[in-house]
């Protein structure tokens, strides 16, 4: 590759693109190519219709060799978008790539201007900035980062559970981290799932017993991640491992100690079943969990409590020994390249819209406890239920509650307006009770969902549109007397109405889990305003985060149903996999570095390091930058005492003649 | 404790039997009123109808005089008046035009006002100042057995109340608890009373009120507590017509400063109870307490 | 014979800027919000009497159907409960757009004939600017002279009761320091009328 001395023989090639109309509409391209000609060191200047484009890129290769090019700047769009396109060009034209600098003359410049002739300086001066840098450019060698081939996956949903067996299938080992005693997830609780009325167990459960069974799996339940250190390719995780007074390995599932427990009934609010179900102090979370392990809850267990039970369920476990109460937690720790983040989504409190009465009401339900209510294993065996054991003769669903909201959520979930329609005609299917449905707006846009709505209404569900403005107990005629009594607007038909039923059911929101921030700052990943995890490009990178080996998948980026969070799964997965079976990782060399023999070992930089990438050498009491953890966003640089921490491709003299050249 | 007072118009006409009250049992527990000095109409929802910027000058006329009449909070009984000067406090604060017409009018007579008087309603300051501690241990004649339902109205809890909820309010329940009295569980105490329109449109507003009696009957209260002089006189006043258009519903409607002069031991005509409508049953004298 | 009425608009019927005007008031901008989802309606305890319901009015403010919001009868059967500016999801202070429609109406003397609303709402404002303050049984004397002269004979019972209980109250309240308020209230209405932005 061709170098040369900092301010020996400087050649520079000069490009603007017209971007079509894009920068040509609002920018004088071959006028910014003849201003530029002029300017000290360029040797060829020209304006070019898609410098992108693959003659585009030629032009480039071809100056260099015909020209003895040292140095290159183009002139077109954002460098997220073709910084690399024209690197990759200067390299292909034997060129060091990082000699090249890249102007955005379309988003800084012909966007958002609309007087031609200002336009048309800006992007003089931006250019001529760009050409006094470039000068001072270094031949650079991006860093390689080897990949670690494990993998962790955090969330063991439906997204978590899939992204780990593509990964174990691909032959890789995973080690997946579950906060409950079971994996699951939202999913392990619904009854089928729209619009193909599946039952959501018949496919999940498999899934799960793969999880168990995979030779390449590391199940951890009960489990959190308590720390995460490294960087991408080499992370190293701490995971809590909670104590559940069973060996895992020794218990078999057989059950017996729950019967023997000393609590004859069941007593204590089921978590699985929401409250609607009771399970004693030792309990198996639901029928298909996975592990199919006992756990027994710190909180209520009177041994763990009071040391001072008669252990029956020991006793009963006999020769197996499994039962442990001198479990304490453990903390593991774990070397992985990748991990994925798939901690899933909390439900709204319905509380928090009291004109709706969850909570002051019995028979105001959320849609998560009827699909409880629907479900042959859950609490009343699959029969819907209110409160006082009658059947409901009517019910209405109340959509958007902590949905579309500003005085609570703001954003639409997603799934709510499939979801509720699929439980109406599970209601229709097991009742005969009249159902009506009150929504602001149906979305159905997933595939097979119209129609699915198209058979709600040909099911005979009475749809309502009208926002409910309160529900009350307050009767105003006779039939009325002793029922829930809706107020909502029928803005279709233009009056107000009110319509009394025995049930309602609230459709509430998805919410970022409570404890997001602090996986946020776990793993440094950044939220976007409502909490919830934010991909890299909305568009272009949707499982990536802006931390590189750090990926997200299912509803922790954002309300979605199962085959989306799926598909993100699946994605998170092959971003996981590229990067292990690629082995290494190339990182732009933009980084931090400190001349040691002007570090004064102040320290004053470690503490402000966001990316936690300098370390302070005792021997040497000199700070250290660990460069594949140093992101290049030049906080210790600016804050260094000494002066003695610069950047690559951000030196002083880069960044200085680039101003002096703008206010030419 | 010391407070500015802001009667309104009310006070001193239709609903004189709230200031009747409020005065005494305010003394009696020691908190100092000192009525606003030249005070002038709020405006009312009346005014805003007519002239949005007029409107905020009467009321901000009465937050300058009482931030230089030693800057107490001011206390506002009446709902309206309550609404209507916290919205302009808000407004000056929130709405740089309005501010900068208020002030200027307000300029004209040579007033200011930087903002800091604060507008506070009795319960409010009931409740969270006096302290219902406090209040229990001046009551002399406990109401007990006394089934009330509490009823709030509008424009104190909503939009601008900062004590309370604007949902389900329970600042009066639980000061009625204190005095002794059963708290009937009335899901209509937010609900409207009709305003003005009882006059004006009255097969709209005097059904309004209807609702409100006939569901306090329903629930087994014997008296309705109120905390506004419209909502008292809409419910009071109007027996007859609501007689006539839908049939009886006679519960009495009196102030809830009413309520607690009589478990103080002041007598009935120190509270201007004989100047209701529709009288509160006579209660059976209770044995002297102990 | 069947009576019927056409009801289509066409585009001559709305009035340029109208919405604008309405949005531009302090307060009003989050109209543009709105979604239509009838929350203020449902909420609203007089929506059940209104010829347009809340969720109409603001529809109509914002497609800038001027002429039929302001001679529409809903913008005064507002009580001011200030239910569904709570409510709004969207927190749009509805209540105050009525203020500012009510307003509109007076200012164009677009409203329903001897309405008695916002006559009332006139000889309110009149009498502040007279005494300062307001004395109600005088106030509603007036008003029953000017709206409904036969609502006096009906209402006598009422009158009645109030002199009976000692409420009923003859000698106009006024405040000492009128001329200062009317210099206040006139500083105020020196530039009323608001410039409409170009649209």
């Amino acid at each position: 590759m061709k170098t040369n001395g900092k301010n020996g023989d400087v050649r520079i090639g000069f490009y603007v693109c017209h971007c079509g109309s894009n920068i040509a509409a609002m920018v004088d391209c071959p006028a910014v190519a003849e201003y530029v000609r002029k300017l000290a060191g360029v040797v060829v200047s020209r304006d070019y219709k898609y410098m992108c484009s693959d003659p585009g890129q030629e032009l480039i290769q071809q100056d260099i060799k015909e020209h003895q090019l040292n140095r290159v700047v183009v002139a077109s769009c954002s460098p997220l978008l073709h910084e690399h396109t024209f690197r990759n060009a200067c390299a292909a034209g034997g060129l060091n790539p990082f000699y090249f600098q890249m102007v955005n003359i379309r988003e800084h410049d012909s966007w958002v201007h609309s007087d031609r002739a200002e336009a048309t300086a800006k992007a003089k001066a931006l250019a001529h900035a760009a050409i006094r840098r470039v000068r001072f450019h270094r031949a650079l060698e991006p860093t390689r980062v080897n990949i670690h081939p494990d993998t962790l996956i955090i969330g063991g949903g439906i997204a978590g559970i899939h992204a780990a067996l593509l990964l174990a299938n691909a032959g890789k080992k995973v080690t997946l981290v579950e906060r409950e005693p079971s994996i699951g997830g939202h999913m392990a609780q619904l009854d089928k799932t729209f619009p193909t009325l599946d039952c959501s167990a018949c496919i999940l459960t498999p899934k799960m017993s793969a999880i168990r069974s995979h030779p390449n799996i590391t199940l951890w339940t009960y489990s959190e991640v308590a720390k995460v250190d490294g960087y991408v390719g080499n992370y190293t995780v701490t995971v809590k491992r909670k104590p559940r007074f069973i060996d895992e390995e020794l218990c078999v599932g057989c059950q017996e100690c729950i019967k023997a427990c000393v609590f004859k009934e069941p007593k204590f609010a089921d978590e699985f079943n929401v409250g609607l179900g009771k399970r004693k102090p030792i309990y198996i979370p639901f029928p298909q969990a996975v592990p199919q392990v006992v756990v027994i809850d710190p909180d209520r267990c009177i041994q763990v409590k009071t040391g001072k039970c008669k252990q029956t369920c020991v006793e009963a476990c006999a020769d197996r020994h499994a039962i442990d109460f001198t479990q304490q937690e453990e903390l593991l720790e774990i070397k992985v390249g990748n991990i994925i983040v798939a901690t899933g989504y909390k439900l709204f409190d319905a509380t928090r819209i009291p004109q709706y009465g969850y909570g002051r009401y019995p028979n105001v339900f959320t849609s998560l406890e009827l699909e409880r209510l629907v479900n042959s294993s859950g609490p009343t065996t699959g029969e819907i239920l209110l409160r006082n054991g009658q059947h409901p003769r009517s019910v209405g669903f109340i959509l958007c509650v902590g949905s579309r909201d500003m005085k609570t959520n703001r954003w639409c979930s997603r799934t709510c307006c499939m979801h509720s329609m699929k439980l109406a005609q599970l209601i229709r299917e097991h009742t005969d009770a009249d159902v009506t449905i009150f929504y602001m707006d149906i979305r159905a846009p997933g595939k097979g969902c119209e129609e699915f709505y198209d058979k709600s209404l040909k099911d005979g569900i009475q749809f309502v549109r009208g926002r409910v403005a309160e529900v009350t107990d307050w009767a105003l005629s006779p039939e009325e007397e002793g029922k829930l009594v809706i107020r909502v607007e029928d803005t279709l038909a233009g009056f107000v109405r009110r319509i009394p039923v025995d049930m309602i059911v609230l459709a509430t929101g998805m919410e970022p889990q409570a404890d997001a921030q602090e996986v946020r700052r776990l793993l440094n990943m950044s939220c976007s305003s409502e909490g919830w995890f934010l991909e890299r490009h909305p568009k272009l990178a949707p499982v990536a985060t802006f931390t590189d080996g750090i990926f997200i998948a299912g509803c922790c980026q954002g309300p979605k149903d199962i085959p989306d969070s799926i598909a993100q799964a699946g994605a998170a997965a092959a971003e996981a996999l590229s990067l292990i079976d690629k082995g290494y990782i190339e990182q732009e060399p933009n980084t931090a570095y400190i001349e040691e023999a002007d570090c004064s070992g102040c320290k004053s930089c470690i503490p402000l390091c966001p990316y936690t990438a300098i370390s302070f050498d005792e021997s040497k009491q000199k700070a250290v930058i660990h460069a594949a953890l140093c992101k290049g966003c030049g906080t210790c640089v600016a804050s260094c005492p000494s002066g003695s921490i610069k950047q690559n491709l951000f030196e002083d003299e880069e960044i200085f003649s680039e101003i002096e050249g703008v206010l030419t | 404790m010391k407070y500015s007072y802001f009667p309104g118009c009310s006070l001193k006409g239709l609903g004189r039997a709230y200031e009747e009250s409020l005065l005494p049992v305010m003394k009696h527990l020691g908190v100092e009123l000192q009525e606003l000095e030249d005070w002038n109409c709020c405006g009312a929802t009346a005014y805003m109808s007519v002239d949005e910027a007029k409107a905020g000058v009467l009321a901000a006329r009465n937050l300058a005089i009482a931030e230089q009449n030693g800057g107490h909070d001011l206390l506002t009984p009446c709902s309206a008046c309550y609404l209507v000067l916290n919205k302009t406090k808000h407004n000056i604060a929130d709405f740089p035009d309005i501010r900068d017409r208020i002030h200027c009018a307000l300029r004209s007579a040579n007033l200011t006002y930087t903002g800091s008087t604060r507008v506070r309603h009795p319960l409010d300051i009931l409740v969270h100042d006096v302290g219902l501690d406090v209040i229990k241990e001046k009551v002399v004649r406990p109401l007990k057995g006394l089934k009330v339902a509490p009823y709030y109205g509008c424009q104190v809890v909503r939009p601008y109340s900062t004590f309370d909820d604007a949902w389900n309010p329970t600042t009066m329940d639980r000061l009625l608890a204190t005095l002794g009295a059963e708290v009937v569980h009335y899901p209509l105490k937010t609900k409207c009373c009709g305003g003005s329109l009882t006059g004006t449109l009255p097969e709209a507003g005097l059904r309004m009120s209807y609702i409100l009696l006939k569901e306090a009957v329903r629930r087994g209260a014997d008296v309705i507590a109120t905390i506004c002089p419209l909502c008292q006189f809409n419910m009071d006043a109007y027996h007859d017509q609501i007689d006539r258009r839908w049939g009886p519903t006679r519960i009495a409607t009196v102030y809830f400063t009413q309520l607690m002069g009589l478990a103080f031991g002041f007598s009935e005509k120190e509270l201007g109870l004989q100047r209701n409508f529709i009288p509160m049953k006579p209660r059976p004298v209770p044995p002297v307490a102990a | 014979m069947m009576q019927i009425k056409r009801t289509i608009k066409y585009e001559a019927d709305r009035v340029r800027g109208f919405s604008d005007e309405i949005m531009s008031v302090s307060g009003c901008e989050q109209l543009k919000s709105c979604i239509q989802c009838g929350t203020c309606s449902g909420t609203c305890p007089l929506s059940i009497y209104m010829d347009f319901s809340p969720r109409q009015v603001m529809a109509l403010v914002r497609a800038d159907f001027k002429n039929e919001v302001l001679s529409s009868k809903t913008v005064w059967l507002c009580a001011s409960c200030y239910a569904c500016t709570v409510e709004c999801p969207r927190q749009i202070r509805i209540t105050d757009i009525m203020y500012a429609l009510k307003q509109r109406a007076i200012k164009e003397g677009i409203y329903p004939k001897r309405f008695p609303i916002p006559i009332l709402a006139k000889e309110f404002s009149e009498m502040v600017r007279r005494k300062g303050r307001i004395t109600e049984t005088l106030l509603v004397m007036r008003l029953f002279l000017k709206a409904n002269w036969r609502a006096v004979l009906s209402s006598w019972r009422l009158g009645l009761g109030l002199i009976r209980t000692g409420r009923f109250v003859v000698r106009a309240e006024r405040i000492e320091r009128q001329a200062e308020l009317q210099k206040m209230l006139a500083a105020a209405g020196n530039n009323n009328v608001r410039p409409t932005e170009a649209a």
